[in-house]
């Protein structure tokens, strides 16, 4: 029987195109914004993991120095994942069933701004055969939603429609990057980027660091009132080689939503890492979502993609619904890799 | 609860440069070695854990996508670890964990280090040019230790030859020095004051891999579990004013609390030998002090007594340790392995006579990020 696990605060910095200074800075706003907002103390935090990657920096062991956004001292329990924060909190989530702890922190950081994404992330693909081909996600998205089309599973307006959503709804969080009232027909107007993908069709280059705080049963309760439970967190991959797989479906998130009982009551909220229009029709089709549910209402990716950080800002947002009272019942999505190739599914619910 | 987790299964590669095989192949081979070893296949496994240290050693961002097929993870969960040089110890410890938390019966855990595909010392330095490599920044706490310890200069000289003799029992070892003797360490090359060619660890590839099972598939299997008593992880920040770079409190902090958990009191007697990582030789004695397994000043001593020798009191490095093999990311990952080897009889040519429990180690970044575990060939072992 799982031990039961609450998201008990959350933090998130605005997503940025350029933040002119260090990772750990928007780290420590992070961590500080918790402490603040728990009353707890620094040594009251028995666990800590953190999500980021060295190649976004250009830098190898760049995670060091983001523990001095943590404040390790005296020293902490701790460990990082070079993945997105949300493979963090799963690991978190693991960590707490042990039951000799009680509360764990979750961080999640990136700045892309450094660097050249579509020439950094070519190297996430097989090295021998796919790498040297320079396929950058940008072209394997556009890839994927030409396949979409053949396959008769959307068409340009239903990209333009996620788009123009998103980016209305993004009006509404004050940590979006994107956030404008665009027409579907005036965005079907502008030139093609990644055929048949347009450059508002892709996620923005975005800095921002994102945290949580979890803790097990009744510390949770301890520490809110308005407990968000993890019902259920789950990950699976797909094949690397895009040859491999059917690119118009995404088996590792139907393996995932039947792990975490997805489908064992309604979801009335579901934030997704939908970092190409076109991935929102995937990832849809794959977790069976109808109208019931309101799909990426902060804007999601395409209004601000922190790297690293945007899986864990996902859960961020969903649980801020339920604690506001506007859901009671979401899920949360991650992705890493070209394709979707690796998603994570995480079920939140509200409730003492 | 926590529930028991053991190592089951365990697989190697040889540590020599490999250019004949590619990172799929190198990790597979490992793999499946621990899982012919756990009696299981790729089908068994419900859950993939892998750690390396930096992705730019290779050039392959997040390596847990492109090896997805080979590690045979395509539809289950896999995950990626790194924290620095200790990476292969938080490795073995985040697979215990998953077994632990009751979600996961069979987990696989692969980690490997490929640095013949780029320059490992342009990466230990940050990736700048110029950069003092780990020596660089290691030497001169080795300097304060031997000032405070009143060590003498025959210390790591006598580590560098140890560890190389008991590499020639290892097959695996990437190191293979005839007739190694003290005057051949102190007349190689001075590196890093007071570090010599041969105190320092090399550059090797290779991919090593456990498989960590629950109770149940521990005590059904075909082979003699490692059962892992204990695990502690602790982190402290890179530099500050007052900082004790030689005796780390976080390494002191981590030790603490895995004996603890081990119910372990007296570390020097109650554990049987230990897989220290010892990447220049005078980390031998001291990680023996910095984690408190002698008093200050005293590990020097257990070293020159011999006792740390494969047929001393206290062996340390049995298997050669990272100065006979160092594909960084692994290299944590070996320690926790060979510690599990000992406690399973299954360490061949360098086994410690009746070894009962065993410490597997790994350090990593600016002697700031520790992993430790402890394994028994018991799951409740008695301390006198």
């Amino acid at each position: 029987m799982a031990r039961d696990v609450a998201v008990v605060a959350v933090s998130q910095t605005p997503s940025y195109r350029l933040f002119n200074d260090s990772e750990a800075k928007l780290i420590m706003r992070c961590v500080n914004d918790l402490l603040t907002s728990t009353g707890l103390e620094r040594i009251d935090i028995e666990f800590t993991i953190a999500g980021s990657c060295d190649y976004l920096s250009g830098m190898p062991f760049a995670f060091v120095q983001n523990i001095d956004g943590v404040g390790a001292w005296p020293p902490v329990y701790e460990s990082h994942l070079e993945m997105d924060a949300a493979w963090a909190l799963s690991e978190a989530w693991l960590r707490l069933q042990l039951g000799d702890i009680d509360v764990a922190l979750v961080i999640g950081s990136g700045k892309s701004s450094p660097g050249q994404p579509r020439e950094v992330f070519p190297l996430q693909t097989d090295p021998y055969v796919m790498a040297p081909l320079g396929a950058d996600p940008v072209s394997l998205a556009g890839i994927q939603a030409q396949a979409l089309i053949d396959a008769g599973k959307a068409t340009e307006r239903d990209f333009a429609e996620v788009v123009a959503r998103s980016r209305r709804d993004a009006m509404g969080n004050p940590n979006a990057q994107v956030a404008k009232d665009v027409k579907v027909d005036d965005l079907l107007q502008a030139p093609y980027f990644s055929t048949p993908l347009r450059k508002h069709d892709l996620c923005p280059i975005s800095d921002g660091a994102a945290a949580i705080i979890v803790a097990a049963g009744d510390r949770a309760r301890q520490l809110t009132d308005t407990p968000v439970w993890i019902r259920g967190i789950d990950h699976r991959i797909d094949s690397h080689h895009p040859g491999l797989r059917d690119l118009t479906d995404s088996p590792s998130t139907h393996i995932a939503a039947d792990a975490v009982g997805l489908h064992d009551g309604p979801i009335d909220v579901a934030e997704l890492m939908v970092s190409y229009s076109s991935e929102e029709i995937v990832l849809r089709n794959a977790l069976g979502l109808d109208g019931g549910t309101r799909v990426n209402p902060s804007g999601g990716p395409l209004a601000g993609h922190p790297v690293m950080a945007t899986g864990l800002v996902r859960v961020i947002e969903v649980a801020q619904r339920i604690k506001a009272g506007e859901a009671s019942r979401g899920v949360a999505h991650a992705s890493s890799g070209p394709l979707l190739q690796q998603n994570l599914l995480c079920v939140l619910e509200g409730g003492k | 609860m926590a529930r028991p987790s053991a190592v089951v299964g365990i697989g190697q590669t040889d540590y020599r440069k490999r250019l004949d095989v590619t990172l799929d192949g190198l990790v597979r081979m490992a793999a499946i070695e621990a899982l012919d070893d756990a009696g299981m296949t790729f089908a068994d496994i419900d859950a993939i854990v892998i750690g390396k240290a930096p992705d730019a050693l290779e050039g392959v961002m997040m390596p847990e996508l492109s090896l997805a097929d080979a590690l045979g993870a395509v539809g289950k969960p896999i995950h990626r670890v790194h924290t620095a040089g200790s990476v292969g110890a938080s490795t073995a410890i985040t697979g215990a964990t998953m077994v632990e938390s009751g979600r996961y019966d069979r987990v696989l855990v692969v980690c490997y280090e490929k640095q013949s595909e780029g320059n490992a010392t342009w990466a230990l330095s940050g990736g700048r040019s110029g950069g003092q490599g780990a020596g660089g920044t290691f030497a001169p706490w080795i300097r304060s230790y031997i000032q405070r310890s009143g060590a003498p200069d025959h210390i790591g000289w006598q580590v560098a030859v140890k560890d190389r003799q008991n590499a020639m029992k290892n097959p695996h070892a990437h190191l293979h020095i005839e007739n190694i003797d003290i005057d051949t360490v102190k007349n190689s090359p001075m590196l890093w004051d007071p570090l010599h060619f041969l105190e320092s660890c090399p550059s090797s590839d290779g991919a090593a891999a456990v498989v960590i099972g629950s109770e149940d598939v521990a005590r059904n299997g075909p082979n003699r579990p490692a059962w892992i008593i204990a695990h502690a992880k602790r982190t402290e920040f890179s530099s500050f004013p007052g900082r004790d770079t030689v005796k780390p409190q976080a390494g002191v902090d981590c030790a603490e609390a895995l004996y603890k958990k081990a119910g372990i009191t007296d570390p020097l007697h109650q554990i049987d030998c230990a897989e220290l990582y010892v990447p220049f030789s005078w980390y031998e004695p001291m990680w023996l002090e910095g984690h408190l397994i002698t008093p200050e000043t005293e590990g020097w001593k257990l070293t020159d007594s011999g006792a740390t020798a494969l047929d001393g009191s206290f062996p340390v490095n049995p298997s050669g340790g990272v100065l006979s093999s160092n594909p960084i990311g692994a290299s944590g990952l070996i320690r926790c392995l060979e510690a599990a080897n000992q406690v399973r009889g299954t360490a061949g040519d360098y086994q410690v006579d009746n070894a009962r429990v065993a410490l597997g180690h790994a350090y990593g970044g600016a002697a700031q990020y520790f992993a430790m575990w402890i394994v028994a060939s018991e799951l409740s072992p008695q301390f006198n």
